[in-house]
């Protein structure tokens, strides 16, 4: 991440171009140090790359998708982030920012990736259609799935914004009309991010890029391709609500005391058992808040399949096969109640079928009893 | 069967190993299921009480993890036990090899379970049926530990547990896992109950001890059958 082309200002000096303060830049790259869960020295790391290198090229394309991921982006809580990228730094091409239109746009994409490549990132939004030769989502008089092939081509790295991009999401919900499908299935042999959730915390999606450009490669990323710095804790197990769950006390209803009182969510759908993300350590907007704290369950929108794992409000998916109201335990209920009247039956049976040889046992037994 | 003979040969067929897995076993499922369906289903407590002053879902999860290593580390050890022990633990049991195998099966479900009469089948130890059945019931051994530990492996550190953190991606995410989990709880569940009458209804029907085999080891045999079991491995 050290390119060698004309000298362009570096972070740091676009930024105080912009107005900020050393004291500003300082808080902007403590915090991020933080948020990486780094140690307290590489925050100085952080500022001292920030200095001195020109600012990283990214492309940044949208596809199926709603936005939310460039909304959480633009509202995390520093300002510098928003500045970092999306305003003045580095994006060279994003349908929803920037000024430049029609052709212009186009050939700034174009003159990015000639330009810097295998430099730039390629930042993506929105999954792709594959259904019908992609003619679900076009831009610029080409399918989504020929422009994410060609910028990969040349990128440095694809980053996978939010749940459309690493898993498909909604749009890739049964039984998925357009094909829509997550980047990783489409693009090969280049190290791909996943930033899922729907949106990605703000902070979160800074965090990955502040990383990049830090230290000059991708931040370590979990099994699935997320980075582990935020996505290797549950929801749960960084839940402010954590200790009604180990005390056993359930919000029942959402209109109960219970709810009022703040109890754990678990029993009304909460999914932070099973959802991978930094929500309830970072927080959304600014650290307000959070589902959860909100008073709502977490619906596990940074995990894969969430949209078709079942009803919002309840723990457990559907049963498949067995209607829209069936879950396991009623299934299971209703098999251990047909296994006791089976076995039932066959006791019954037993008696009458092989009612000679047991009372010939009887028999035998009794006059060895008497026998002695 | 018709009981002709009286006299009862004495048969050592369970060993004292594969009896205390036995029961580990069955305190282990029991627990767990009881554990796990309230972890899926937990009851609905009013309580004025504060939160920290309470562990009570803590209690029930630990129990469960507990159990749950030990039901692992038992069932490795059964696994090992079928290669190391007597004739009626051996792996063959459980597993159809040959055109006797099936069978004997053929014969199990016509006598016990069908209940046609006036035909005899013997087998000392697991009949082919049951043993066939426990194949099925290791394989669900399996896969709940499978997906338990996968399910586990966020929550600890240590590198055993760690070794399972493969499973939630195969499963599409804990929630799905989740799901596996639970419904597979619903196996042992149905299994319990089969079992635990058949172990009745053998006792009741053959007279032969199935119940107390699971105590001491023994069962017994009619003197007629036993020569001619002896003759036929001869």
């Amino acid at each position: 991440m050290h390119p060698t082309t004309t000298k362009r200002p570096s972070y740091y000096e676009e930024l105080r171009d912009k107005g900020y303060s050393r004291r500003d830049f300082m808080k902007f790259c403590t915090m991020m140090a933080a948020y990486l869960g780094l140690e307290a020295s590489a925050a100085g790391q952080i500022a001292k790359t920030l200095e001195t290198t020109p600012r990283i090229p990214v492309i940044w394309l949208h596809f199926q998708e709603c936005t939310c991921c460039s909304e959480s982006f633009i509202r995390s809580s520093h300002p510098i982030v928003a500045d970092i990228v999306l305003d003045k730094i580095s994006l060279d091409y994003t349908e929803t920012l920037m000024a430049a239109s029609g052709h212009r746009a186009e050939e700034a994409m174009k003159s990015t990736m000639e330009k810097y490549h295998g430099e730039y990132v390629l930042c993506v939004e929105g999954s792709v259609p594959t259904g019908a030769d992609g003619v679900y989502c076009c831009i610029g008089g080409k399918s989504s799935m020929d422009i994410l092939q060609e910028c990969a081509e040349g990128a440095k790295a694809v980053i996978c914004w939010g749940s459309c991009a690493s898993n498909g999401c909604v749009q890739s919900a049964k039984p998925n009309p357009t094909g829509a499908t997550p980047i990783h299935k489409l693009i090969k042999g280049k190290p791909i991010i996943k930033v899922p959730g729907c949106p990605p915390i703000g902070e979160v999606m800074a965090g990955v890029l502040v990383h990049i450009i830090t230290f000059g490669r991708l931040p370590e990323l979990d099994r699935v391709g997320r980075p582990k710095a935020f996505y290797s804790k549950r929801v749960h197990d960084t839940c402010y609500r954590r200790p009604f769950y180990d005390a056993g006390l359930f919000v029942e209803t959402f209109d109960d005391e219970n709810a009022q009182k703040g109890y754990c969510l678990y029993k009304v759908g909460c999914k932070g058992p099973s959802t991978y993300n930094a929500c309830g350590v970072m927080r959304w907007n600014n650290g307000v808040s959070y589902p959860i704290q909100s008073g709502h369950g977490c619906f596990g929108c940074s995990e894969e399949n969430f949209w078709d794992n079942g009803p919002l409000y309840r723990q457990m998916a559907n049963f498949p096969g067995f209607g829209i109201e069936s879950n396991a335990d009623k299934v299971g209920m209703i098999a251990g109640a047909a296994t006791v009247a089976g076995v039932t039956a066959h006791a019954i049976a037993t008696n009458l079928r092989k009612s000679k040889l047991i009372s010939s046992h009887i028999e035998e037994g009794r006059e060895a009893e008497k026998e002695l | 069967m018709e009981a002709t003979s009286t006299r009862l040969r004495r048969v050592f067929v369970w060993e004292l190993p594969v009896r205390v897995y036995h029961w580990i076993n069955a305190l282990a499922v029991v627990g767990l299921c009881v554990t796990g369906y309230l972890i899926g289903n937990p009851p609905a407590i009013q309580s004025t009480a504060e939160a920290s002053h309470r562990f009570l879902f803590g209690t029930i999860r630990f129990i469960h993890f507990t159990a749950a290593y030990i039901f692992f580390f038992n069932f490795l050890f059964r696994l090992y036990w079928g290669f190391v022990g007597n004739k009626y633990a051996d792996w063959k049991n459980f597993i159809p090899t040959g055109r006797k195998f099936f069978r004997e099966m053929r014969d199990v479900l016509r006598i016990d379970i069908l209940l046609q009469k006036n035909r005899d089948h013997l087998s000392v130890g697991h009949n082919a049926l049951a043993g066939f059945i426990y194949f099925l019931t290791f394989l669900a051994f399996l896969l709940q530990c499978v997906t338990g530990f996968g399910l586990y492996a966020g929550m600890s550190d240590w590198w055993f547990a760690d070794l399972w953190v493969w499973v939630s991606g195969v499963f599409g995410g804990d929630f799905g896992l989740r799901n596996w989990h639970h419904a597979a709880m619903w196996f042992f569940i149905v299994f319990a109950i089969i079992h635990v009458y058949l172990v009745f209804y053998h006792d009741y029907v053959e007279g032969r001890g199935e119940i107390s085999s699971m105590g001491g080891g023994w069962k017994f045999i009619e003197e007629d059958v036993f020569e001619k079991e002896e003759s036929k491995v001869e």
